[in-house]
Protein backbone atom coordinates (compact mmCIF):
# COMPACT_ATOMS: atom_id res chain seq x y z
CA UNK A 1 0.00 0.00 0.00
CA UNK A 2 2.81 2.34 0.92
CA UNK A 3 4.42 1.64 -2.45
CA UNK A 4 1.19 2.42 -4.31
CA UNK A 5 0.90 5.67 -2.41
CA UNK A 6 4.48 6.62 -3.26
CA UNK A 7 3.84 5.69 -6.90
CA UNK A 8 0.81 7.98 -7.22
CA UNK A 9 2.59 10.73 -5.29
CA UNK A 10 5.66 10.64 -7.51
CA UNK A 11 3.51 10.86 -10.64
CA UNK A 12 1.17 13.67 -9.69
CA UNK A 13 2.41 15.61 -6.69
CA UNK A 14 6.21 15.36 -6.89
CA UNK A 15 6.07 15.51 -10.68
CA UNK A 16 9.60 15.88 -12.06
CA UNK A 17 8.59 18.62 -14.51
CA UNK A 18 5.94 20.61 -12.71
CA UNK A 19 7.28 20.50 -9.17
CA UNK A 20 11.06 20.33 -9.70
CA UNK A 21 11.65 21.37 -13.34
CA UNK A 22 13.98 18.44 -13.94
CA UNK A 23 14.69 17.43 -17.53
CA UNK A 24 13.40 20.76 -18.77
CA UNK A 25 15.87 21.08 -21.66
CA UNK A 26 14.79 17.97 -23.51
CA UNK A 27 11.22 18.64 -22.41
CA UNK A 28 11.27 21.91 -24.36
CA UNK A 29 13.37 20.72 -27.27
CA UNK A 30 11.65 17.42 -28.07
CA UNK A 31 7.98 18.26 -27.48
CA UNK A 32 7.08 19.37 -30.99
CA UNK A 33 5.13 16.21 -31.82
CA UNK A 34 3.53 13.47 -29.77
CA UNK A 35 5.30 10.50 -31.35
CA UNK A 36 8.90 11.51 -30.57
CA UNK A 37 7.79 12.83 -27.18
CA UNK A 38 6.36 9.41 -26.35
CA UNK A 39 9.61 7.72 -27.44
CA UNK A 40 11.75 9.97 -25.28
CA UNK A 41 9.34 9.59 -22.36
CA UNK A 42 9.60 5.81 -22.52
CA UNK A 43 13.41 5.99 -22.70
CA UNK A 44 13.56 8.24 -19.63
CA UNK A 45 11.11 6.07 -17.66
CA UNK A 46 13.17 3.00 -18.51
CA UNK A 47 16.47 4.60 -17.46
CA UNK A 48 15.00 5.92 -14.21
CA UNK A 49 13.60 2.48 -13.34
CA UNK A 50 16.87 0.70 -14.16
CA UNK A 51 19.38 3.08 -12.57
CA UNK A 52 17.41 3.69 -9.38
CA UNK A 53 18.01 0.28 -7.70
CA UNK A 54 21.67 0.30 -8.80
CA UNK A 55 22.24 3.73 -7.33
CA UNK A 56 20.29 2.71 -4.24
CA UNK A 57 22.55 -0.29 -3.66
CA UNK A 58 25.62 1.85 -4.32
CA UNK A 59 24.45 4.43 -1.79
CA UNK A 60 23.50 1.86 0.86
CA UNK A 61 26.48 -0.47 0.60
CA UNK A 62 29.38 1.73 -0.54
CA UNK A 63 28.86 5.45 -0.09
CA UNK A 64 27.00 6.16 3.14
CA UNK A 65 28.78 6.63 6.42
CA UNK A 66 29.55 3.18 7.80
CA UNK A 67 28.13 1.52 4.70
CA UNK A 68 31.35 -0.40 4.09
CA UNK A 69 31.16 -2.23 7.43
CA UNK A 70 29.89 -5.37 5.66
CA UNK A 71 33.40 -5.72 4.19
CA UNK A 72 35.25 -5.54 7.45
CA UNK A 73 34.39 -3.90 10.80
CA UNK A 74 37.45 -1.67 10.57
CA UNK A 75 35.87 0.21 7.65
CA UNK A 76 32.81 1.25 9.68
CA UNK A 77 34.04 4.81 10.11
CA UNK A 78 34.60 5.45 6.38
CA UNK A 79 32.26 8.05 4.89
CA UNK A 80 32.38 8.27 1.11
CA UNK A 81 29.16 10.22 0.63
CA UNK A 82 30.97 13.15 -1.02
CA UNK A 83 31.72 10.84 -3.94
CA UNK A 84 27.98 10.35 -4.51
CA UNK A 85 27.67 12.69 -7.47
CA UNK A 86 30.52 11.22 -9.47
CA UNK A 87 29.38 7.62 -8.82
CA UNK A 88 25.77 8.33 -9.79
CA UNK A 89 26.70 10.08 -13.00
CA UNK A 90 29.09 7.24 -13.88
CA UNK A 91 26.33 4.67 -13.34
CA UNK A 92 23.91 6.71 -15.43
CA UNK A 93 26.35 7.38 -18.27
CA UNK A 94 27.53 3.77 -18.51
CA UNK A 95 23.94 2.52 -18.08
CA UNK A 96 22.86 4.64 -21.02
CA UNK A 97 25.72 3.26 -23.09
CA UNK A 98 24.79 -0.34 -22.21
CA UNK A 99 21.10 0.17 -22.88
CA UNK A 100 21.94 1.76 -26.19
CA UNK A 101 24.05 -1.22 -27.25
CA UNK A 102 21.42 -3.72 -26.04
CA UNK A 103 18.57 -1.96 -27.84
CA UNK A 104 20.62 -1.69 -31.02
CA UNK A 105 21.35 -5.43 -30.94
CA UNK A 106 17.95 -6.80 -29.96
CA UNK A 107 15.46 -4.32 -31.38
CA UNK A 108 16.79 -2.30 -34.30
CA UNK A 109 13.33 -0.84 -35.00
CA UNK A 110 13.02 0.65 -31.50
CA UNK A 111 16.62 1.86 -31.79
CA UNK A 112 15.83 3.64 -35.03
CA UNK A 113 12.75 5.31 -33.62
CA UNK A 114 14.53 6.56 -30.48
CA UNK A 115 17.52 7.70 -32.51
CA UNK A 116 19.62 10.37 -30.87
CA UNK A 117 17.51 10.61 -27.70
CA UNK A 118 19.03 7.50 -26.20
CA UNK A 119 22.56 8.87 -25.70
CA UNK A 120 21.16 12.26 -24.74
CA UNK A 121 19.34 10.99 -21.66
CA UNK A 122 22.71 10.52 -19.94
CA UNK A 123 22.70 14.27 -19.35
CA UNK A 124 18.98 14.50 -18.63
CA UNK A 125 18.74 16.06 -15.18
CA UNK A 126 15.60 14.07 -14.36
CA UNK A 127 17.65 10.91 -13.99
CA UNK A 128 20.47 12.32 -11.86
CA UNK A 129 17.83 14.32 -9.97
CA UNK A 130 15.91 11.11 -9.28
CA UNK A 131 19.05 9.54 -7.81
CA UNK A 132 19.74 12.59 -5.62
CA UNK A 133 16.14 12.75 -4.34
CA UNK A 134 16.32 9.02 -3.63
CA UNK A 135 19.39 9.68 -1.48
CA UNK A 136 17.60 12.52 0.28
CA UNK A 137 14.35 10.63 0.93
CA UNK A 138 16.26 7.71 2.43
CA UNK A 139 14.00 4.87 1.25
CA UNK A 140 13.72 1.68 3.29
CA UNK A 141 14.26 -0.87 0.52
CA UNK A 142 15.40 -1.18 -3.08
CA UNK A 143 11.80 -2.00 -4.11
CA UNK A 144 10.52 1.30 -2.77
CA UNK A 145 13.32 3.13 -4.58
CA UNK A 146 12.49 1.37 -7.85
CA UNK A 147 8.80 2.23 -7.47
CA UNK A 148 9.80 5.85 -6.93
CA UNK A 149 11.98 5.80 -10.06
CA UNK A 150 9.23 4.22 -12.17
CA UNK A 151 6.61 6.66 -10.88
CA UNK A 152 8.81 9.70 -11.56
CA UNK A 153 9.45 8.41 -15.05
CA UNK A 154 5.73 7.98 -15.75
CA UNK A 155 5.11 11.49 -14.42
CA UNK A 156 7.74 12.86 -16.81
CA UNK A 157 6.23 10.87 -19.69
CA UNK A 158 2.74 12.23 -18.94
CA UNK A 159 4.03 15.79 -18.84
CA UNK A 160 5.98 15.63 -22.12
CA UNK A 161 3.18 13.85 -24.02
CA UNK A 162 0.67 16.38 -22.67
CA UNK A 163 2.70 19.39 -23.73
CA UNK A 164 3.46 17.84 -27.14
CA UNK A 165 -0.26 17.31 -27.75
CA UNK A 166 -1.03 20.93 -26.83
CA UNK A 167 1.81 22.24 -29.01
CA UNK A 168 0.48 20.25 -31.97
CA UNK A 169 -2.93 21.85 -31.45
CA UNK A 170 -1.67 25.43 -31.17
CA UNK A 171 0.66 25.19 -34.18
CA UNK A 172 -1.63 27.42 -36.23
CA UNK A 173 -2.82 29.78 -33.48
CA UNK A 174 -2.17 33.48 -33.78
CA UNK A 175 0.37 34.05 -30.98
CA UNK A 176 2.17 37.41 -30.54
CA UNK A 177 5.41 37.13 -32.52
CA UNK A 178 7.89 37.47 -29.61
CA UNK A 179 6.13 34.69 -27.69
CA UNK A 180 6.10 32.16 -30.53
CA UNK A 181 7.91 28.90 -29.93
CA UNK A 182 9.62 28.85 -26.55
CA UNK A 183 7.72 31.66 -24.82
CA UNK A 184 4.27 30.18 -25.24
CA UNK A 185 5.57 26.73 -24.29
CA UNK A 186 6.81 28.14 -20.99
CA UNK A 187 3.43 29.70 -20.29
CA UNK A 188 1.53 26.51 -21.12
CA UNK A 189 3.88 24.50 -18.90
CA UNK A 190 3.23 26.97 -16.09
CA UNK A 191 -0.53 26.65 -16.51
CA UNK A 192 -0.27 22.85 -16.60
CA UNK A 193 1.80 23.09 -13.41
CA UNK A 194 -0.94 25.11 -11.73
CA UNK A 195 -3.47 22.49 -12.84
CA UNK A 196 -1.29 19.69 -11.46
CA UNK A 197 -1.15 21.48 -8.11
CA UNK A 198 -4.78 20.53 -7.61
CA UNK A 199 -3.56 16.97 -7.00
CA UNK A 200 -1.81 18.19 -3.86
CA UNK A 201 -2.87 16.20 -0.84
CA UNK A 202 -4.01 13.07 -2.68
CA UNK A 203 -3.49 10.05 -0.47
CA UNK A 204 -4.47 6.44 -1.12
CA UNK A 205 -5.51 4.10 1.66
CA UNK B 1 44.36 39.85 -24.00
CA UNK B 2 40.95 41.07 -25.18
CA UNK B 3 40.91 40.83 -28.94
CA UNK B 4 37.65 41.32 -30.82
CA UNK B 5 36.91 37.59 -30.84
CA UNK B 6 37.58 37.26 -27.12
CA UNK B 7 35.32 40.19 -26.39
CA UNK B 8 32.56 38.50 -28.34
CA UNK B 9 33.08 35.28 -26.39
CA UNK B 10 32.74 37.26 -23.17
CA UNK B 11 29.93 39.70 -23.93
CA UNK B 12 27.67 38.01 -26.51
CA UNK B 13 26.20 35.55 -23.99
CA UNK B 14 24.99 38.44 -21.84
CA UNK B 15 22.11 39.31 -24.14
CA UNK B 16 22.30 38.51 -27.86
CA UNK B 17 23.35 34.90 -27.35
CA UNK B 18 22.06 34.41 -23.81
CA UNK B 19 22.24 30.75 -22.76
CA UNK B 20 18.83 30.80 -21.05
CA UNK B 21 16.79 33.12 -23.26
CA UNK B 22 18.20 32.29 -26.69
CA UNK B 23 19.91 28.91 -26.50
CA UNK B 24 17.26 27.62 -24.02
CA UNK B 25 19.81 25.73 -21.94
CA UNK B 26 19.99 25.15 -18.21
CA UNK B 27 16.35 25.87 -17.56
CA UNK B 28 15.89 23.43 -14.68
CA UNK B 29 17.95 25.30 -12.14
CA UNK B 30 16.89 28.72 -13.42
CA UNK B 31 13.39 27.89 -12.33
CA UNK B 32 14.03 25.94 -9.18
CA UNK B 33 16.45 28.14 -7.23
CA UNK B 34 14.82 31.52 -7.84
CA UNK B 35 12.32 31.77 -4.99
CA UNK B 36 14.55 34.41 -3.38
CA UNK B 37 17.68 36.34 -4.30
CA UNK B 38 20.32 34.88 -2.01
CA UNK B 39 20.27 31.25 -3.24
CA UNK B 40 19.97 32.56 -6.81
CA UNK B 41 23.19 34.56 -6.49
CA UNK B 42 25.06 31.72 -4.79
CA UNK B 43 23.90 29.38 -7.55
CA UNK B 44 25.05 31.90 -10.16
CA UNK B 45 28.52 32.14 -8.64
CA UNK B 46 28.75 28.35 -8.40
CA UNK B 47 27.85 27.96 -12.08
CA UNK B 48 30.30 30.68 -13.19
CA UNK B 49 33.13 28.99 -11.27
CA UNK B 50 32.39 25.50 -12.55
CA UNK B 51 31.92 26.72 -16.12
CA UNK B 52 35.10 28.77 -16.30
CA UNK B 53 37.32 26.05 -14.87
CA UNK B 54 35.77 23.11 -16.69
CA UNK B 55 36.12 25.05 -19.94
CA UNK B 56 39.82 25.68 -19.21
CA UNK B 57 40.53 22.07 -18.22
CA UNK B 58 38.75 20.57 -21.23
CA UNK B 59 40.42 23.10 -23.50
CA UNK B 60 43.86 22.17 -22.12
CA UNK B 61 43.38 18.45 -22.76
CA UNK B 62 41.25 18.84 -25.89
CA UNK B 63 43.89 17.34 -28.18
CA UNK B 64 44.43 14.22 -26.07
CA UNK B 65 40.78 13.20 -25.49
CA UNK B 66 39.65 10.44 -27.87
CA UNK B 67 36.37 11.62 -29.41
CA UNK B 68 34.55 8.38 -28.61
CA UNK B 69 34.77 8.81 -24.84
CA UNK B 70 34.71 12.60 -24.65
CA UNK B 71 31.26 12.78 -22.99
CA UNK B 72 32.44 10.62 -20.08
CA UNK B 73 35.65 12.65 -19.73
CA UNK B 74 33.66 15.89 -19.69
CA UNK B 75 31.22 14.51 -17.12
CA UNK B 76 34.06 13.40 -14.84
CA UNK B 77 35.81 16.79 -15.01
CA UNK B 78 32.56 18.65 -14.33
CA UNK B 79 31.52 16.27 -11.56
CA UNK B 80 34.86 16.69 -9.78
CA UNK B 81 34.56 20.50 -9.92
CA UNK B 82 30.95 20.40 -8.72
CA UNK B 83 31.91 18.21 -5.77
CA UNK B 84 34.54 20.80 -4.77
CA UNK B 85 32.01 23.64 -4.98
CA UNK B 86 29.49 21.59 -3.01
CA UNK B 87 31.95 20.78 -0.20
CA UNK B 88 33.01 24.44 -0.09
CA UNK B 89 29.39 25.58 0.26
CA UNK B 90 28.60 23.04 2.97
CA UNK B 91 31.65 24.26 4.90
CA UNK B 92 31.12 28.02 4.56
CA UNK B 93 27.43 28.65 3.87
CA UNK B 94 25.49 25.74 5.28
CA UNK B 95 22.04 27.40 5.23
CA UNK B 96 22.15 28.25 1.55
CA UNK B 97 23.54 24.82 0.68
CA UNK B 98 20.51 23.31 2.46
CA UNK B 99 18.17 25.59 0.47
CA UNK B 100 19.77 24.67 -2.83
CA UNK B 101 19.65 20.97 -1.83
CA UNK B 102 20.06 18.77 -4.89
CA UNK B 103 20.37 21.62 -7.35
CA UNK B 104 24.09 22.16 -6.71
CA UNK B 105 24.61 18.52 -7.67
CA UNK B 106 22.47 19.03 -10.73
CA UNK B 107 24.98 21.57 -12.11
CA UNK B 108 26.63 18.43 -13.53
CA UNK B 109 23.75 17.87 -15.89
CA UNK B 110 23.20 21.57 -16.52
CA UNK B 111 23.00 21.63 -20.30
CA UNK B 112 24.84 24.97 -20.53
CA UNK B 113 27.99 23.25 -19.33
CA UNK B 114 27.87 20.35 -21.75
CA UNK B 115 26.76 22.67 -24.51
CA UNK B 116 29.68 25.08 -24.08
CA UNK B 117 32.23 22.28 -23.61
CA UNK B 118 31.08 20.63 -26.83
CA UNK B 119 30.61 23.81 -28.84
CA UNK B 120 33.49 25.96 -27.64
CA UNK B 121 36.11 24.45 -25.34
CA UNK B 122 36.79 21.46 -27.60
CA UNK B 123 37.91 23.73 -30.44
CA UNK B 124 39.49 26.72 -28.71
CA UNK B 125 42.55 27.71 -26.68
CA UNK B 126 42.31 27.93 -22.87
CA UNK B 127 42.11 31.74 -22.56
CA UNK B 128 39.15 32.29 -24.93
CA UNK B 129 37.48 29.22 -23.37
CA UNK B 130 37.89 30.77 -19.92
CA UNK B 131 36.26 34.01 -21.13
CA UNK B 132 33.48 32.05 -22.83
CA UNK B 133 32.82 30.20 -19.57
CA UNK B 134 32.70 33.42 -17.58
CA UNK B 135 30.44 35.07 -20.19
CA UNK B 136 27.93 32.25 -20.33
CA UNK B 137 27.95 31.86 -16.56
CA UNK B 138 27.24 35.59 -16.24
CA UNK B 139 24.47 35.47 -18.84
CA UNK B 140 22.88 32.64 -16.88
CA UNK B 141 23.27 34.46 -13.54
CA UNK B 142 21.70 37.66 -14.86
CA UNK B 143 18.50 35.83 -15.74
CA UNK B 144 18.59 34.03 -12.40
CA UNK B 145 18.83 37.34 -10.55
CA UNK B 146 16.06 39.03 -12.57
CA UNK B 147 13.65 36.13 -12.03
CA UNK B 148 14.53 35.87 -8.33
CA UNK B 149 14.11 39.64 -7.88
CA UNK B 150 10.53 39.65 -9.15
CA UNK B 151 9.58 36.44 -7.40
CA UNK B 152 10.93 37.58 -4.04
CA UNK B 153 9.51 41.10 -4.36
CA UNK B 154 6.01 40.07 -5.38
CA UNK B 155 5.92 36.78 -3.50
CA UNK B 156 7.29 37.79 -0.10
CA UNK B 157 7.57 41.60 -0.31
CA UNK B 158 11.28 41.39 0.53
CA UNK B 159 14.65 41.81 -1.18
CA UNK B 160 17.57 39.84 0.25
CA UNK B 161 15.26 39.14 3.17
CA UNK B 162 14.70 42.84 4.01
CA UNK B 163 11.13 44.11 3.99
CA UNK B 164 10.81 46.64 1.13
CA UNK B 165 7.04 46.93 0.78
CA UNK B 166 6.06 49.25 3.64
CA UNK B 167 3.63 48.24 6.33
CA UNK B 168 1.00 50.85 5.37
CA UNK B 169 0.49 49.06 2.04
CA UNK B 170 -0.49 45.95 3.95
CA UNK B 171 -2.69 48.03 6.23
CA UNK B 172 -4.55 49.29 3.17
CA UNK B 173 -5.20 45.84 1.87
CA UNK B 174 -2.09 44.91 -0.18
CA UNK B 175 -1.35 41.19 -0.09
CA UNK B 176 1.76 39.23 -1.05
CA UNK B 177 1.06 37.15 -4.11
CA UNK B 178 1.53 33.63 -2.77
CA UNK B 179 1.40 32.20 -6.28
CA UNK B 180 4.77 33.80 -7.10
CA UNK B 181 6.55 31.51 -4.64
CA UNK B 182 5.09 28.39 -6.22
CA UNK B 183 6.97 26.59 -9.03
CA UNK B 184 4.61 27.35 -11.96
CA UNK B 185 5.05 31.13 -11.70
CA UNK B 186 8.80 30.75 -12.31
CA UNK B 187 7.95 29.48 -15.79
CA UNK B 188 5.60 32.35 -16.47
CA UNK B 189 8.16 34.91 -15.22
CA UNK B 190 10.78 33.50 -17.59
CA UNK B 191 8.21 33.56 -20.39
CA UNK B 192 7.63 37.28 -19.74
CA UNK B 193 11.39 37.95 -19.83
CA UNK B 194 11.63 36.06 -23.14
CA UNK B 195 8.70 38.13 -24.43
CA UNK B 196 10.39 41.44 -23.60
CA UNK B 197 13.79 40.25 -24.86
CA UNK B 198 12.43 39.06 -28.21
CA UNK B 199 10.26 42.12 -28.65
CA UNK B 200 13.47 44.19 -28.46
CA UNK B 201 15.56 41.79 -30.58
CA UNK B 202 13.19 41.03 -33.43
CA UNK B 203 15.74 38.87 -35.29
CA UNK B 204 15.33 36.20 -32.59
CA UNK B 205 11.62 35.70 -33.16
CA UNK B 206 10.40 32.35 -34.47
CA UNK B 207 7.86 31.91 -37.22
Amino acid sequence: MEELNLFVKSIFIDNMIFAYFLGMCSFLAVSKNVKTALGLGIAVTFMLTVTMPINYALDKYVLQEGALSWLSPSLASVDLSFLGLIMFIAVIASGTQLVEMAVEKFSPSLYASLGIFLPLIAVNCAILGGALFMQQKDFGSAVTATVYGFGSGIGWLLAIVGIAAIREKIAYSNIPAPLRGVGITFIITGLMGIAFMSFLGIKLG
Amino acid sequence: MLSKKNKEALFNPLSKDNPVLVQILGICSTLAVTVSLEPAIVMGIAVITVMAFSNVIISLIRNTIPTTIRIIVQLVVVAALVIMVQQFLVAYNYDVSKQLSVFIGLIITNCILMGRLEAFALNNKPWPSFLDGIGNGLGYSIILVIVAFFRELLGSGTIFGFQVIPQWCYDHGYENNGLMILPPMALITVACIIWVHRARNTELQEN
